[in-house]
C-alpha cells in the first residue's frame, strides 16, 4: 500500500532524505523512528505528494506520487506535525470545509463528522470555536480531519504527542481498529512504547538514511542478538547452569535464576528444561525477556554514530 | 476509559476521484471552497471588519463633506475648476483606502497561515496549487473590493443627493472603478509573491513596502493626471488613465503568473528561514558559471568551458532564443511596413551624396562613436544589452523584448525609406552585414539570456524552486555574457570600425 524506492530529497545542497526504500503492505503499521531533523517529516511530505522527490519513486495506494499527486493526496489522511487548525472556526464548520475539499456529499460530511467526533469523545465541542479547544482536543480534531474522507492510507506525525494518557489510549485503539479494517499506517513518533505497541514494522531513520528496518523481532535479533530467556528455580542452582552451557550462552545468573541467550528457543528450551529437571532442579518459570524497542533504537543510533565517527576518521 | 464508543465506519475506504488536470469549472468550484472559508474567517476578524465598516460607511460621508466645503471655498476665489476636479479625486481615494486592506488580508491569508502552520493540512488535500492560489487570491480581494465599491457608491449617492451641482463624467467613474480593481489585483498578486518569499508576517510586512511605495507613487500620478489632464472632462475618459489601467492590467497578469509559479507546495514548505546567505548564493552562482553540464560538473579548462559549458547554457535558453528570434524578425517586418506607410515616409531625395559620404565614412564613425571607434561601438552595444539585462530583472523579461528589437524596428524602417526612394538594398546590406554577421546573432543571444533571467521567475521549471531556477539563469547569463556576448561585441566592433567602412566604400565607390 505504501511503496517507496530510493526516495531522495535534496533541499538545494542539503540531503534531507537519502534513498529511502519502504514497503508497507495493506493493513500494516510502520513506525518511522528517528531523532529530530532525521528526515521523517520530509519523507512523509514526499509520500503525500506535497514535496517532489529529487530522485526515486513511490506509490501510495497504487498511485504514483510524482505523476498522480492529486490521487495520492485523495488517498491519504495526514496528521501534520503541527495540527494547524483555523482558530476562529467552529469544529462543525471546520470538518464541513475539509469534507467539501474532499468532495464528500452533504450527508456523508455530516455523518462522518458526527461519527468521528463521537468516536474521539468530542461531540460536546462540535459547536465550540477551535480557539477554545485544549491542546489534546486540537490533536484529536486534527486526527478526525485526517480520517474524515475514510482514506486507505494514514500518515500520522506524532499522533498522540499532546494527549493525556486516556486520550492517547483512545487514539491507539482507533489505529488498531482501523488497521483491522485494512487501513495502512505510517506513524512517526518519539514514543517508543507506543511504536512497539502499534507497529508491525519499524524503520529507523538518521541523517536522512534508513539505517534499520524490519519487524520488532527481526530488529531485536539483528541488533541486540538472540532472544534472552529468564529462568527461575525453587532451589539454589548450585552449578546446575553448567549442564546447559553447551546449549546456550548464559549471560547472568543468581542463586535462584539465570538468564541465557538462545538462537532457537523453540528447539533449545525443551532440552534445557529436561536437563535441568534431570539434574534435580525444579523450574518455577521460563519466559522470554521482553524485547525493548528503546534498547534496539539506542543501540542502532549508537552503532550508526560510531560508524559515522569511523568513516570521518578514515577520511 | 470510554469503552462504549461506536466502531468506525467499516467498508471500502473513500477514493475521491480527482483528475490531474481538472476543468476550469472544477478549478473555480474548488477555489471557491477556499474563498468562502477565508472570507468568512476575515469577517470574523474585528481588525478587518472595523476599518472596512469605517471606510465603507463613514469615510465617504466625510469625503463628501470635504468635497463640498473645498469646492465652495475655492469657488469663492474663482477657482471652481479645482473644486470640480477634487470630486473625482476624492472618489478615487474613497475607493483606494479600503483596497489597501487587501494587502493586509493577502499577507495574512498567505504568510499568516504559513506562520500558524495551518497551511500544511490544506496542502495535503487533493486541491491543486492553482485552486489554492485562486481561492486565496479571491478571498483577499473580495472583502476590500466590496468595501471599496460600497464606499464609492455611498460617496456617489451622497454626492448626487447633496448640494453640489457638478457631476463627474460617467466614463471617469468607470475609469476610477477599473483603476480601483486593477490596483487591488496588483496589490494582492504582489502580496502573494512577497508572502512566498518569507516565513513570517513581520518579514512580509517589511517587504510589502515594495508594493505600497510604488502604489502610492502611482496614486499621486493618477491624482495629478485627474487635476491636470486636458481631456479631464472628455466623455471617453482620460487617455492617460486608460494607459495606466492597461499597464496595471499587464502587470497584474505578470504578477498572477509569478504568483501561480511561486504558490506551489515545494516553495511554500521548502523555505523555512528568511536569512540571507550571500556567500552561499555567490558560491552557487559561481558554480553554475563554471558548470559544463546539468549536474554542475565544473569545467577543467577554458576549452571545455567553451565547448561544453557554453553549449549547456545556450541549450537552457533555447526556448527564449526562439521567442527572441521571432520578435526580431517581426520587429524588422513591422519597421519595414511602417516605413512604407504614406504618413511615415521621410521622402529621401533620390540624389543623396552617398559617394561622398562613403569617402568620409571614417569621420562619420568618429562623429558617432568618438575618437576610439572600437571602444565607442563596443560600449554602445554593450550598454544597450547590459541595460536590457538589468531592466529585464525588474520587468519579468519584458524590457529585453522591447529595447533590443526596437533597434531592428528602426533598421526595418530605414530599409523601407531607402527602398521607397529607389536605392539599392546592397547599400544597407553593405553597411550592416560585415559586422552584422557577428553582431546580430550575439544580440539575439544576449536578448534571449536577458529575457530568460527576467521571465524565469514567472515560469520556473517543474519540480524546481523559483530561487534555484533564477540562480541557474543568472549563472548562465553571466557565463554567456562573459564568454560570448562581450568578446563577440568586441570583434564586431573591430569589424564595424575597419571592415564595414571599406565594404561600404567599395560598394558605393565602385
Amino acid at each position: 500500500m505504501i511503496e517507496s524506492h530510493e526516495l531522495t530529497k535534496y533541499y538545494e545542497d542539503f540531503l534531507a532524505v537519502d534513498s529511502a526504500t519502504l514497503n508497507v503492505p495493506a493493513g500494516s503499521v510502520l513506525a518511522l523512528l528517528g531523532p529530530n531533523g532525521a528526515g521523517k517529516t520530509t519523507t512523509v511530505r514526499m509520500l503525500t505528494s506535497i514535496l517532489a522527490p529529487t530522485s526515486g519513486s513511490a506509490r501510495i495506494a497504487g498511485y504514483d506520487i510524482i505523476k498522480q499527486p492529486a490521487q495520492v493526496r485523495a488517498s491519504v489522511g495526514v496528521l501534520t506535525e503541527q495540527h494547524g487548525l483555523y482558530e476562529r472556526m467552529r469544529a462543525v464548520e471546520y470538518l464541513d470545509f475539509f469534507g467539501r475539499v474532499y468532495k464528500l456529499d452533504a450527508n456523508e460530511r455530516k455523518k462522518r463528522s458526527l461519527d468521528l467526533m463521537e468516536r474521539f469523545g468530542l461531540t460536546f465541542a462540535l459547536r465550540k470555536t477551535l480557539g477554545e479547544y485544549s491542546k489534546g482536543m486540537k490533536q484529536k480534531l486534527a486526527l478526525v480531519r485526517a480520517m474524515l474522507h475514510n482514506p486507505p492510507v494514514l500518515l500520522l506525525d506524532e499522533p498522540t504527542s499532546a494527549m493525556d494518557p486516556q486520550s492517547a489510549k483512545l487514539v491507539r485503539d482507533a489505529i488498531i481498529e482501523l488497521q483491522r479494517d485494512k487501513r495502512t499506517f505510517l506513524i512517526t513518533t518519539h514514543n517508543l512504547a507506543e511504536a512497539q505497541e502499534l507497529a508491525d514494522q519499524i524503520a529507523i531513520i538518521r541523517h536522512g538514511q534508513i539505517i534499520e528496518q524490519g519487524s520488532l523481532a527481526d530488529l531485536s535479533r539483528r541488533i541486540v542478538g538472540d532472544p534472552i530467556m529468564e529462568l527461575h528455580t525453587r532451589e539454589k542452582l548450585n552449578g546446575a547452569a553448567a549442564t546447559i552451557r553447551e546449549l546456550v550462552t548464559v549471560e547472568e545468573s543468581g542463586d535462584h535464576w539465570l538468564r541465557y541467550r538462545v538462537t532457537d528457543p523453540n528447539l533449545t528450551n525443551p532440552i534445557v528444561l529436561r536437563r535441568l529437571i534431570d539434574s534435580g532442579v525444579e523450574v518455577v518459570s521460563l519466559a522470554p525477556m521482553s524485547q525493548n524497542l528503546e534498547q534496539i533504537y539506542l543501540q542502532v543510533v549508537e552503532d550508526d554514530e560510531a560508524k559515522g565517527r569511523k568513516d570521518e576518521h578514515l577520511r | 476509559m470510554n469503552t462504549s464508543v461506536r466502531p468506525f465506519d467499516a467498508g471500502i475506504p473513500t477514493q475521491t476521484t480527482t483528475p490531474e488536470n481538472p476543468s476550469w469549472r472544477t478549478t473555480l468550484g474548488n477555489a471557491l471552497i477556499i474563498t468562502r472559508r477565508e472570507v468568512r474567517d476575515s469577517f470574523r476578524d474585528w481588525r478587518i471588519i472595523a476599518p472596512i465598516f469605517v471606510l465603507t460607511f463613514l469615510f465617504p460621508f466625510l469625503a463628501q463633506v470635504v468635497a463640498s466645503s473645498f469646492s465652495g471655498f475655492v469657488a469663492s476665489y474663482g477657482a471652481q475648476i479645482i473644486g470640480d476636479r477634487t470630486i473625482p479625486f476624492l472618489l478615487m481615494i474613497v475607493g483606494f483606502f479600503p483596497i489597501s486592506i487587501s494587502l493586509v488580508i493577502a499577507l495574512e491569508t498567505f504568510v499568516g497561515e504559513k506562520e500558524r502552520r495551518s497551511l500544511e493540512p490544506l496542502l495535503s488535500t487533493p486541491l491543486t496549487n492553482t485552486e489554492l492560489y485562486i481561492g486565496k487570491t479571491l478571498s483577499a480581494m473580495i472583502p476590500p473590493l466590496v468595501s471599496s465599491y460600497g464606499g464609492m457608491a455611498v460617496y456617489l449617492v451622497s454626492l448626487l443627493t447633496g448640494e453640489l451641482q457638478w457631476r463627474p463624467p460617467a466614463m471617469l467613474v468607470v475609469q476610477i472603478i477599473l483603476l480601483t480593481t486593477v490596483q487591488a489585483l496588483v496589490m494582492v498578486t504582489g502580496a502573494v509573491v512577497v508572502s512566498s518569499q518569507t516565513t513570517s508576517t513581520r518579514a512580509a510586512n517589511l517587504l510589502a513596502s515594495f508594493i505600497i511605495i510604488p502604489m502610492t507613487i502611482i496614486i499621486q500620478g493618477e491624482s495629478a493626471i485627474m487635476f491636470l489632464a486636458p481631456d479631464a472632462e472628455s466623455p471617453n475618459g482620460i487617455g492617460a488613465l486608460w494607459a495606466i489601467i492597461m499597464g496595471m492590467f499587464i502587470v497584474t497578469i505578470l504578477l498572477l503568473r509569478v504568483g501561480n509559479a511561486v504558490f506551489n507546495r515545494e516553495e511554500l514548505l521548502g523555505r523555512t528561514i528568511d536569512s540571507l546567505n550571500l556567500k552561499g548564493s555567490l558560491r552557487k552562482i559561481g558554480h553554475y558559471i563554471r558548470a559544463v553540464d546539468d549536474q554542475g560538473t565544473p569545467a577543467r579548462n577554458v576549452i571545455e568551458w567553451y565547448t561544453r559549458g557554453m553549449v549547456v547554457s545556450l541549450r537552457h535558453a533555447r526556448r527564449e532564443l526562439r521567442i527572441v528570434f521571432v520578435f526580431f524578425v517581426v520587429s524588422l517586418v513591422i519597421g519595414y511596413i511602417i516605413g512604407n506607410l504614406p504618413g511615415w515616409q521621410l521622402g529621401l531625395p533620390s540624389d543623396l551624396p552617398l559617394r561622398e559620404a562613403a569617402t568620409n565614412l571614417d569621420s562619420s564613425v568618429a562623429l558617432f562613436f568618438g575618437t576610439d571607434p572600437i571602444i565607442g561601438i563596443f560600449w554602445t552595444n554593450a550598454r544597450l544589452l547590459l541595460g536590457a539585462l538589468l531592466l529585464s530583472l525588474f520587468t519579468f523579461g519584458v524590457a529585453a523584448l522591447i529595447l533590443t528589437p526596437l533597434t531592428y524596428l528602426i533598421i526595418g524602417y530605414i530599409a523601407a525609406q531607402l527602398a521607397v526612394s529607389g536605392y539599392s538594398p546592397t547599400i544597407l546590406l553593405s553597411a550592416l552585414l560585415p559586422h552584422g554577421i557577428i553582431e546580430i546573432p550575439i544580440i539575439i543571444v544576449a536578448t534571449a539570456v536577458a529575457f530568460r533571467l527576467g521571465a524565469v521567475i514567472t515560469r520556473p521549471p517543474k519540480g524546481g524552486t523559483v530561487g534555484h531556477a533564477w540562480t541557474v539563469a543568472l549563472g548562465d547569463a553571466i557565463k554567456i555574457f562573459l564568454g560570448l556576448v562581450l568578446p563577440g561585441l568586441l570583434i564586431a566592433a573591430v569589424v564595424e570600425a575597419f571592415v564595414t567602412p571599406a565594404v561600404v566604400a567599395a560598394v558605393l565607390g565602385g
